[in-house]
């Protein structure tokens, strides 16, 4: 109240260079953020510094202790192998959010080339390039991986490399949408004429203006980078036993469910619920104030 | 109309055509020979070259792949490595067996899904419409096995109205077998919900703001009508689209949720031959999964080339 009294010239003259409040002001007025964020924070905490908080060592079994319900000592009981389930949940954050942005980002750049490549020259590479990318598509992202999978075998690298590649053709449709929209207009044409090479076109006078779309779709391609990392490491492909995974975990324990042992699977599947919804909340609140 | 639909089944055919090859060459790129993973550690050294030469796996790639596709055309899709006996009846028993799990969950799912979606349009902006949207959003990105876990441990655990496994003795009745299908069918049914909503939402949203829904309203008739005669028809047509497309998630699903309850069906089945390295029944399985799929976004254009004047007529043209 103070301020405003003491000098309202430079909260007119503030007001006019800064515009309208910046975005990341609007991004902290949103609940959803502010969650979202602090849930993903958690986890990333616990992905660098999970051997430090963890109050077990992981991997350590105590075969007298296994298949414990949850107590004062084990919060989140013990598993088939007497390993404690919280620390291997904490632990277990590790590879999926270095997996997940890795892979996600190497799809986006691949998809960033060929997208603007397919848009720019459109004709026969266009139309080819197209194909390939439907014949991809046609198939259901988890089968294609698995497909790489099985022929290079299953590791942390082909898990990124997989999913990378898999994501390249669903980037580079939404760039080649957002290169042909830019193509028409005048400050290319003239480009042309200047006779400016190709390349120089493509990266220095293209991307920069459909960067924001490749922007949106990276953070979109990481909910489902998570989605189908923690679903490949279910399905045994990921990261491998004994290190803690999320998916893998329940991957090893649900035949146990029957038996009444169910806090071995639900506390890596709600880990895994946090972090995709906390992504969600993240990238939703991104798109609503960019949007509006 | 009839030139559109043949070019649009040219597409289809080339696209089929090309995925027949990534499938093909994908399983080539395998270290070690199926001959080596069906005899296992211990086999001598001819009698794995003679196994390998038995099921062709010798011959240059071009012939195998011409053999192989050839093979698909005439119906036999090659014999399975693991069972020794032709691959064609495992397909169609899986299947059969998934499409009773694909058409339950898609009953389900799309009067839910477009429900959701019109109700969100119809309180655009406001709490439930906020609420629908990002509770879809949220069911769709939580993969189909930890919603699953979640649901065996509530219902079929804690307390115990459900079975937790698909499996059913051989000659179930209906019900038993619809009994053992519902936990099966909430995962998929999360996954796809947000994705037919939001589209029924967007369509909805844009039909309630056209000129034609204007002029109903104008004209005088009740809220009920003009929602019901001019919104619903013109919104539910993008939705006819996108859930032909969704076909595909639902089978990615599929593998998932028949992994996770036991269930004996072709995602299941392509997971078994993909661990036990049965490159012809896993090539069989992935392409058959395309073959069904492209033909699903074929009905889809179709039905919605149909119900759309104006692109019949463009069609035509």
């Amino acid at each position: 109240m103070t301020q405003i009294a003491a000098a309202p010239g430079e909260v007119a003259i503030g007001h006019a260079i800064a515009g309208p409040t910046p975005p990341w002001r609007l991004l902290l007025r949103r609940p959803g953020f502010l969650i979202g964020t602090g849930v993903l924070a958690f986890w990333v905490i616990c992905a660098i510094f999970g051997g430090l908080i963890a109050p077990y060592d992981p991997l350590a079994q105590h075969l007298l202790a296994k298949n414990a319900a949850p107590s004062s000592a084990h919060l989140f009981g013990t598993d088939p192998l007497g390993r404690d389930v919280l620390s291997r949940v904490i632990a277990g954050a590790r590879d999926i959010l270095l997996i997940s942005p890795l892979a996600t980002a190497i799809g986006t750049v691949l998809g960033t080339v060929l997208g603007l490549v397919m848009g720019y020259f459109g004709g026969l590479v266009d139309t080819m390039l197209g194909r390939i990318v439907e014949a991809v598509l046609a198939l259901p992202v988890v089968i294609v991986a698995f497909l790489f999978i099985v022929a290079v075998g299953p590791s942390s690298i082909t898990l990124i490399v997989v999913i990378g590649f898999v994501f390249t053709p669903l980037i580079a449709r939404t760039v080649r949408t957002a290169v042909i929209v830019e193509g028409q207009q005048d400050y290319l044409a003239s480009a042309r004429l200047l006779g400016e090479r190709p390349g120089y076109i493509l990266f220095a006078e293209i991307l920069p203006n459909v960067l924001p779309v490749v922007v949106v779709e990276f953070t979109v391609r990481l909910g489902y980078a998570i989605f189908a990392v923690a679903t490949l490491s279910f399905l045994g492909f990921g990261v491998q036993q004994p290190t803690p995974d999320w998916g893998g975990d329940i991957a090893a324990n649900y035949g146990l469910l029957g038996a009444g042992y169910w806090w071995e699977t639900l506390f890596p599947a709600l880990a895994i619920a946090s972090l995709v919804m906390a992504l969600n909340l993240v990238t939703d609140a991104i798109e609503q104030v960019i949007s509006a | 109309m009839a030139r559109y639909l043949l070019r649009r089944l040219g597409l289809a055919v080339i696209t089929l055509w090309i995925l027949s090859m990534i499938v093909f060459f994908a399983g080539q790129v395998l270290p070690g020979d199926p001959g080596r993973a069906v005899l296992g550690p211990f086999a001598s050294a001819s009698a794995v070259r003679a196994y390998d030469h038995q099921i062709g796996v010798d011959r240059p790639l071009v012939v195998q792949y011409l053999a192989w596709i050839g093979g698909m055309l005439h119906g036999s899709m090659g014999t399975s490595y693991a069972y020794r006996s032709p691959v064609g009846p495992f397909i169609l028993a899986a299947i059969g067996n998934s499409a009773k799990l694909a058409i339950l969950a898609l009953v389900i799912i799309i009067p839910l899904g477009i429900a959701g979606g019109v109700l969100a349009a119809l309180y655009y902006g406001r709490a439930a419409d906020r609420s629908i949207s990002l509770l879809g959003l949220a069911a769709s990105t939580v993969p189909e096995f930890v919603s699953g876990i979640v649901v065996i441990i509530l219902f079929g655990i804690a307390l115990k109205v459900l079975p937790i496994t698909a499996a059913t003795p051989p000659g179930s009745s209906f019900l038993t077998q619809l009994d053992h299908l519902i936990l099966p069918v909430i995962p998929l049914v999360l996954v796809l919900f947000g994705y037919i909503a939001r589209m029924a939402r967007a369509g909805t949203i844009e039909a309630l703001d056209s000129d034609y829904a204007r002029t109903a309203t104008l004209k005088g008739l009740r809220k009920g009508v003009v929602i019901r005669r001019h919104v619903l028809r013109n919104a539910l047509l993008p939705t006819i689209t996108v859930i032909a497309t969704q076909t595909g998630y639902l089978i990615g699903g599929l593998v998932v949720v028949e992994t996770l309850f036991n269930y004996q069906g072709i995602g299941r089945l392509i997971l078994t031959a993909a661990n036990g390295k049965d490159f012809p029944m896993l090539e069989a399985g992935v392409l058959t999964i395309g073959v069904v799929y492209m033909v699903a976004t074929l009905i889809a254009d179709v039905l919605y080339t149909l119900l759309n004047p104006r692109l019949r007529s463009e069609a035509a043209g």
